[in-house]
């Protein structure tokens, strides 16, 4: 089974997240911000991370930066989950690494299609 | 809505476009109509009806017909359709046509994402085939899905369903709320309102037709018209796209499918000495 580490500051929303990755077939942990985030995948590194931008301690952006920098960090395909939907900010992601980008308010359907983009499903 | 009413849009549905409107789906039924209805400055939809049946009004019937003809789509739907069409069909076109336009063929386009999605992958392998000409149609039924399709403006929600974040950044802009897709993929589209079970013999020659998700929302008979029009108005080498699970074959002689590539259809060469 494959993991993904679900990073939000938001208890709702991790919560809305985990059904709809359970859903199609993924293992779940979670992380309520960037330092949680990287210790999990210092510990054990995910298939996938769902990843907010904006949390307290460290920013998904900063997570991102330094989880590639970690042994075995190019591995995990990283999907952004955020409200940051300007085009700049999107490519400024892609740049930092990630492999999909979602835009908040999702739903299931959205995060399945964007999973499937990733070549997560 | 009435039984009588229910009757007469589905009996309409079904003349004028081949279409079948299940008369048990009354939700759907005045979801659909319902805003035809505002639209249109009825009171409700029964008030639109009686008026339909008072007047035979030409332009109120198909705006009921349309409403109920339009379905969700996305970009990229299916995906490997596309794939297909990238990796397979495209390369060999070229190769064949050498120069000569290739014309493909988005038949009840609807929003417009998938001939936009074809539009990408043309823009996206241009430089692969140099010299390649590529002519790209998109048709509805619908004036008002044709309308949409043509503004190139989806909603967040829509950009989000099959399309790739990288597309998204290489041919979209934020327009306010929504996202427009860059000018110079939809100036690659010619549009137009086209019936598909009404005489097409003026719609002209195809390479390449994506007919997705229409075989099974006609009533029977008009999925024979529909394939035996796809049919003449594809080129002898040409390839038709039908949805996932929809077949032609048993329906008519018209297509063979091509084997290993599900949902990819070929002109049987027979068909023309038959028609």
């Amino acid at each position: 089974m494959k993991t993904c580490l679900v990073v939000d500051d938001s208890r709702v929303i991790r919560k809305v997240a985990r059904r709809i990755l359970e859903d199609i077939g993924f293992e779940i942990a979670e992380a309520s911000d960037g330092m949680e985030a990287l210790a999990w995948c210092r510990a054990a590194m995910p298939d996938a991370v769902l990843l907010d931008w904006n949390m307290p301690m460290m920013t998904g952006i900063e997570f991102l930066r330094h989880l590639r920098l970690e042994p075995g960090g190019d591995k995990p395909t990283v999907v952004f989950c955020t409200v940051e939907n300007d085009i700049e900010r999107i490519r400024e992601a892609l740049d930092c690494g990630a492999n999909e980008y979602i835009m908040k308010p999702f739903d299931g359907d959205i995060i399945a299609s964007k999973f499937a983009e990733a070549g997560l499903v | 809505m009435r039984p009588e009413d229910i009757d007469l849009v589905v009996q309409l549905c079904a003349a004028r476009a081949g279409l079948l409107v299940d008369p048990g789906k009354t939700y759907l039924l005045e979801s659909r109509l319902g805003p035809v209805a505002r639209r249109e400055n009825f009171g409700s939809i029964d008030d639109m009806i009686a008026a339909l049946r008072a007047k035979r009004e030409d332009r109120l019937a198909w705006a009921i017909v349309e409403c109920m003809a339009s379905s969700e789509t996305a970009f990229f739907r299916d995906r490997t359709p596309f794939n297909l069409f990238r990796d397979e069909i495209l390369p060999t076109l070229a190769r064949l046509r050498d120069g000569e336009p290739i014309r493909i063929w988005s038949a009840a386009c609807g929003s417009g994402q998938e001939v936009y999605s074809l539009a990408m992958i043309i823009e996206d392998q241009r430089a692969l085939m140099p010299g390649a000409k590529l002519e790209l149609f998109a048709s509805d039924l619908s004036e008002r899905a044709l309308e949409k399709a043509q503004s190139g403006l989806y909603t967040q929600f829509e950009i989000q369903r099959g399309l790739p974040i990288r597309q998204l950044v290489r041919h979209f802009e934020k327009a306010d709320e929504m996202w427009a897709l860059a000018p110079r993929i939809r100036q690659m589209v010619r549009w137009r309102r086209i019936n598909l079970v009404a005489d097409l013999s003026a719609a002209g020659r195809f390479d390449v037709i994506f007919c997705r998700y229409v075989l099974g929302s006609l009533v029977e008979p008009m999925r024979v018209r529909l394939l035996e029009n796809l049919a003449r108005a594809l080129s002898p080498d040409g390839f038709l796209f039908l949805g996932l699970g929809e077949t032609a074959t048993g329906l008519s002689e018209a297509f063979q499918p091509v084997s290993g590539r599900p949902g990819l259809y070929a002109r049987n060469p027979s068909f023309r000495a038959a028609a």
